[in-house]
């Protein structure tokens, strides 16, 4: 086993997704930490156009194959396993996505490397790793020394800073031979669903008003809509909400759904799981209403108000109409 | 020549008159032998206790017309038809019977003082009646009474029967005049107007018998075609009230022995009484009228349920006496989802007004729970009833809140309240969920523990050994859960030293007292929380140190007023505070619900809703005249009118009072700065 | 088709769970266990196949104290067979110690398709579904939200969710193993009565079966993040608090 950095790229609809980078940024910076190289491995068909936005790479694996156009699991991973065998690196970072998350297991296995998911923190300590992980909905945080050993380890989107990995560089490029007909995958992809056409794309709205379960019924949404619309914003809402039809899908933020950056945005009932955090939590500011005080939401935000957001919600609502009508008096 | 007693002779086509009559007869027999028939396709189930308490029922309700008097303006005119229609049962059969055997003496209204001139009378009134009823029927056209062909032929043959009555009654006096001292004031007044023809006196016999038979003829018909009819409900009502609910109100029957089959649907595993109610109903609509899920746009409808019931036992049910289709069960669609839909069944909210009014004293809520029970066992709940369900299930609440934090509302309390699993207490306070765990509520607990204590009364709680007692969650079907919450409370119950029972919440305090018979055997009783405010407050324990100068008007809690009959507790506990009542024009037994019961707090809004009960009645407080609070005694009342007033807007107009905050409040136990001020959003405490 | 599903039971985070005195592990004085959500939404479309194209469900699940109440539960749903795996394992399980019980298990009791939530809120080292399936080399996708058996025989379709509301439409050849985000619909009720007939009549297997000892990961200590660290909190009435973020939109610029 070596001392280096594996990260492995991710990309979706021909872009490289910024976990790519975040892994980059970090990757560097404990390779760095631990005296080895920071080598990404690119799978992909004309995955060859990325490797000049790798330069915070060392080196950059490229494997190019009409199956590795779209990530499927079983391909991408028969091909990634033996390589990794082989090169023996002292860490492999992946995003825990649904591109990473399904690798993490797979490799373990076959590979017989151990593994952790859900990192948050990560640094290299006198040649020792120590990573940070959250569980338990983000109420407990776990430590862990890392083993001496080839580790896999998978990071939450939004723990690292994505400008760390966007250097300028000159990394070695080696393409990697694949044989045609290889990879021999069981799994085979079939099309890409889109989502449903959305009324409002709020990855582009400056002003999101956020609703979760606390909302408690459909008809109280209204009242987020009614904030939104004084703000000129728009709703959106967290993966429970979604899933009980009250909002179309288009409007669900977190690890599934949207990932948002807007000027301002406004949680309302929201609880603060992970998975929606990760979806919301690089805005500009956020301010949290819920009546649990220790709800995770308050661990992002930068303004909290534990009070009830079906009370609250009214009386803001107002506050905005007068603010406004005295301002364009 | 046929001898007769009749001075008038016997009425011709006498023959022709038996085979009618037979025949009439036969029908009326046949049909009535084939009704019960049907019946009997019903589970069993006991309704034979205690005779004379129900003849005792027929004899209010049904003679006296009890329910019916209640809505004077259709009451009147059908409590006249109806003593009419007895009145002419026995006039008529007494006619007819005479015909039949003219040489018995048969006490007819040709010679009888008393009947005859009663018979006279009430032609007239009948036909008063019928003429009001038939205003209102199709001028005013109220809703939920449909006007079919079969009401308006009996209608019209009623009117024709006592048209005819009248004038052949005229004829008769003209060809044998009355004897003196007796009074036939219409017949006479006709006869007198007849005998001014001479052609009409000459053959007054004729005449008589030529309206004679027409009147005999519609008797005969009616005889053949009632059972037929919605008139049904004649012949139906009086068993109906005679087999009425005896037990409590607030008891829902459990279910029938096979516990794999849950509720009802098929017809055969409804009860014989239940079945009897869609023989019963008159489709009068009162229950429609009255039901708060029906009048803001809900599907419920109490009449269509009984309608939809019989329209499937009348369909159905002769295959299934037959069984001579291919399948044993007749091919009997499934009820719900052909005639009833899951909807109509979930937007109940179990006030009971509907039974309450029903004049035939039908009981709509035991079809529709058992309904509901099929539903549930087959899984068909949605999402938030069935999260609610197992939160029930794993949490003892319907709030998915840990067990542990049942008593968290006492951290606001500078003492501990006795508890009672550790120690005896004279009285149990049986709290309910929504008392320990809504954010809104525990500031009200907080003063009524206040008040009891500055009262001396020797109480106690459960702390975390309380569980949601399980009447909603019986009412919602799931009859299982209810089974499981009551055993787990009657387990810690009877390791609890106690005397007395209350409830601040009007829902436990229904099941505690209705349904957990092992508590009531004599040892404990169960009380309202009103009932021994009321009782501390007359006694002097409490003393109102400031009387409260409010306007204040009060919400009768379902399963506290026509539930259990708990109408003058409250308002002795608000008159003893000093508070100015008005009452709203919906009280008591009238009260409309907020709409909350029935798991319906725990269910979305089913259906186009225009205004819902809770909105609607906050408007009928807000109409009266410098009202200031609406006082409720019952949790589920507080959140829900609390919500409508946001939604409504009328927060400005009045606010919501628990009694035991105006009782706090008026015998110094909370600061007034710290009420709630109309206008004010209530402070979560 | 046989569909295998796995139940894992996780700590109910209603009850809150405290840190024990080592500063290593969960106290489990203070847990109460419940069915991972995930895994409850794999045994739901386990059913809805089974529904559609008939078959055997199968629900395994590690004994660690409580799990027979969950595994009946499924019979009660609709599950044809449960089975209770006694590894002798003094506590849960971390993933990569169960994956080692129950490869030996499916490789003596094939199954056409073993499903099972994509993740649980006590996983550390990753899908439970992705490392089974790497030991018995057998294909894996994860984050699924629908299953379809395919046109062609021994294969189904799966959809698998991606951000932005998007989603890739795969096609596995069986057997295979697949980890669930969500079912096609909630999963179902069963109600009580049911349960309890269940609880009384349920037959639920026991195999025994040896302790794997892999190498687990050291957690050198959890901790808990400090309540609303981060979050400037705002106080007073609604009314208050309602000028308060007013006063911050305004600050903002970002008042139209």
């Amino acid at each position: 086993m070596n001392k280096d950095v594996v990260v492995v790229a991710e990309h979706f609809r021909g872009q490289l997704n910024e976990i790519t980078f975040e892994l980059l940024g970090k990757g560097r910076e404990v390779a760095q930490g631990l005296g080895g190289k920071l080598i990404v491995f690119l799978l992909g068909e004309g995955a060859h156009r990325f490797t000049g936005e790798l330069g915070a790479a060392d080196r950059v694996w490229v494997a190019e194959a009409p199956e590795f156009r779209e990530f499927v699991s079983e391909a991408y991973a028969s091909w990634i396993g033996p390589k990794l065998k082989e090169a023996a690196p002292r860490l492999v970072l992946l995003g825990s996505t649904s591109v990473g998350l399904d690798l993490l297991g797979l490799l373990s296995t076959r590979c017989g490397f151990p593994c952790l998911d859900t990192c948050v923190r990560l640094e290299a300590k006198n040649g020792a790793v120590i990573a940070t992980s959250q569980v338990y909905g983000g109420k407990v945080f776990a430590e862990v020394l890392l083993p001496e050993e080839t580790t896999l380890v998978a990071a939450v989107p939004g723990s690292f800073a994505p400008e760390a990995g966007r250097v300028s560089g000159n990394p070695e490029v080696h393409a990697l031979t694949v044989p045609p007909g290889q990879p021999a995958s069981r799994v085979a992809f079939r099309k890409l669903i889109e989502p449903p056409p959305g009324d409002v794309d709020i990855t582009r709205v400056s002003v999101l008003v956020g609703v979760g379960r606390g909302m408690q019924n459909a008809e109280n949404l209204s009242l987020a809509q009614d904030l939104s619309a004084a703000l000129g914003g728009a709703v959106c809402a967290s993966r429970p909400v979604i899933d009980q039809g009250w909002l179309p899908l288009t409007r669900q933020v977190g690890k599934s759904g949207m990932k948002v950056k807007p000027k301002l945005y406004l949680a309302f009932g929201i609880s603060g799981a992970p998975e929606h955090l990760e979806g919301m939590k690089q805005s500009e500011t956020i301010i949290a209403v819920n009546t649990d005080p220790g709800a995770p939401i308050f661990s992002v935000a930068h303004y909290g108000a534990v009070v009830d957001a079906l009370d609250l919600l009214p009386l803001l609502i107002e506050e905005i109409h007068n603010l406004s009508m005295k301002k364009a008096s | 020549m046929i001898p007769t007693t009749s001075r008038l002779g016997p009425v011709p086509g006498w023959a022709v008159l038996w085979i009618l009559f037979l025949l009439a007869l036969g029908i009326f027999l046949w049909r009535v032998v084939f009704l019960v028939r049907l019946l009997r396709l019903g589970r069993a189930e006991d309704r034979f206790d205690h005779i004379p308490a129900r003849l005792k029922r027929v004899v209010v309700y049904v003679l006296g017309q009890r329910r019916i008097l209640d809505e004077p303006l259709v009451g009147i005119p059908h409590a006249l038809i109806f003593y009419g229609f007895v009145v002419f049962l026995l006039a008529t059969s007494g006619m007819l019977l005479q015909a039949l055997l003219p040489g018995l003496s048969i006490p007819t209204a040709e010679r009888n003082r008393v009947l005859g001139p009663l018979v006279d009378i009430f032609a007239v009134l009948v036909l008063g009646g019928l003429a009001v009823s038939s205003f209102r029927r199709y001028v005013i056209r109220p809703a939920g009474l449909q006007l079919t062909f079969d009401a308006a032929l009996v209608n019209t043959l009623i009117a024709a029967l006592m048209v005819t009555y009248l004038l052949f009654e005229g004829f008769r006096l003209v060809a044998l005049p009355a004897e003196t001292g007796v009074w036939f004031p219409v017949g006479q007044w006709l006869a007198g107007v007849f005998s001014t023809s001479a052609m009409l006196r000459a053959h007054a016999l004729f005449f008589y018998h030529l309206f004679w038979w027409p009147h005999t003829l519609i008797f005969l018909f009616f005889l053949g075609y009632l059972p037929q009819s919605k008139h049904l409900h004649l012949l139906a009502a009086p068993f109906s009230a005679f087999f009425s609910q005896l037990g409590p109100l607030g008891r829902l029957p459990a279910p029938a022995g096979d516990k794999t089959q849950l509720g009802a649907e098929r017809l055969e595993e409804f009860t014989w009484r239940q079945l009897l109610s869609a023989f019963a109903c008159a489709e009068c609509g009162r229950c429609e009228r009255t039901c708060p899920s029906f009048q803001c746009g809900e599907p419920c409808s109490p009449r269509q349920l009984i309608h939809n019931l019989k329209e499937q036992l009348l369909h159905y049910g002769p295959a299934l006496l037959e069984k001579v289709r291919a399948t044993a069960d007749g091919g009997e669609l499934a009820l719900i989802g052909n005639l009833i839909s899951p909807q109509e069944l979930w937007s109940c909210t179990t006030c009971l007004a509907c039974s309450v009014r029903c004049p035939v004293m039908n009981e709509h809520m035991s079809i529709m729970v058992d309904l509901r029970r099929r539903l549930v066992e087959r899984g068909e709940v949605d999402t938030r009833l069935e999260e609610a369900l197992r939160n029930l299930a794993r949490y003892g609440n319907s709030f998915g809140q840990s067990e542990r934090k049942r008593a968290v509302w006492t951290q606001g309390l500078d003492f501990k309240p006795k508890d009672a699993r550790k120690e005896p207490v004279e009285w149990l306070w049986y709290l309910g969920e929504y008392a320990c765990y809504h954010p809104a509520l525990e500031g009200i607990t907080r003063s009524l523990a206040r008040v009891l204590r500055a009262a001396e009364v020797d109480y106690g709680i459960l702390y975390e050994a309380e569980r949601n007692s399980g009447n909603d969650t019986r009412r919602v079907g799931e009859e299982g859960l209810f089974e499981l919450l009551r055993e787990k409370n009657l387990a810690t119950l009877k390791k609890t030293r106690f005397s007395n029972l209350f409830s601040t919440d009007p829902h436990v305090y229904n099941t505690l007292k209705n349904e957990y018979p092992e508590l009531n055997h004599g040892q404990h009783a169960v009380y309202h929380y009103t009932e021994l405010l009321a009782s501390l407050l007359e006694r002097g324990r409490l003393k109102v140190t400031r009387k409260l100068p409010y306007r204040v008007t009060y919400q009768d809690p379902c399963y506290l007023g026509r539930y259990n009959g708990v109408y003058e507790a409250p308002r002795r506990v608000l008159r003893a505070l000093g508070v100015k009542l008005v009452e709203m024009p919906r009280s008591r037994g009238d009260s409309l619900c907020c709409g909350g019961g029935g798991g319906r707090i725990w269910m979305e809004e089913i259906g186009e809703v225009h205004s819902r009960p809770s909105e609607s009645r906050v408007r009928e407080a807000a109409a009266l005249e410098n009202l200031q609070f609406l006082a409720v005694a019952c949790p589920k009342d507080y959140v829900m009118f609390t919500d409508a007033l946001k939604t409504t807007g009328l927060e400005g107009r009045l606010a919501i009072k628990d009694l035991s905050e105006l009782v706090a409040e008026a015998t110094g136990l909370s600061p007034v700065a710290e009420s709630t001020r109309p206008g004010a959003v209530p402070v979560v405490r | 088709m046989k569909i295998a599903v796995v139940l894992k039971q996780v700590p109910d985070l209603v009850e809150g769970l405290e840190i024990d005195v080592s500063g290593k592990a969960v106290d489990p004085g203070t847990v109460r266990y419940i069915l991972s959500e995930s895994d409850d939404h794999a045994l739901e479309e386990a059913l809805l196949i089974k529904e559609r194209v008939g078959g055997q469900v199968e629900v395994y699940s590690v004994d660690t104290g409580d799990a027979k109440e969950t595994l009946i539960t499924a019979l009660a749903k609709g599950a044809d067979h449960a089975i209770l795996v006694n590894a002798e394992l003094e506590s849960s399980p971390d993933n990569h110690t169960a994956a080692q019980v129950f490869a030996p298990i499916f490789r003596e009791r094939p199954f056409d398709l073993l499903l099972m939530g994509v993740r649980a809120i006590d996983d550390l080292d990753g899908s439970l579904g992705g490392l089974i399936a790497g030991l018995l080399d057998l294909p894996y996708v994860g984050l699924i939200r629908k299953v379809q058996v395919g046109a062609e025989p021994r294969s189904v379709v799966v959809e698998k969710e991606f951000p932005g509301g998007y989603a890739m439409e795969l096609a596995a050849i069986l057997p295979a193993v697949l980890g669930i985000q969500a079912a096609e619909q909630p999963p179902r009720y069963v109600p009580i009565t049911r349960l309890r007939q269940m609880m009384k009549t349920a037959v639920v297997e026991e195999l025994l079966v040896p302790t794997p000892h892999p190498h687990p990961l050291v957690v050198e200590r959890l901790f808990k993040p400090e309540e609303g660290a981060g979050a400037a909190m705002l106080s007073g009435s609604p009314d208050q608090l309602s000028r308060q973020i007013a006063d911050l939109i305004v600050e903002r610029h970002l008042l139209r």
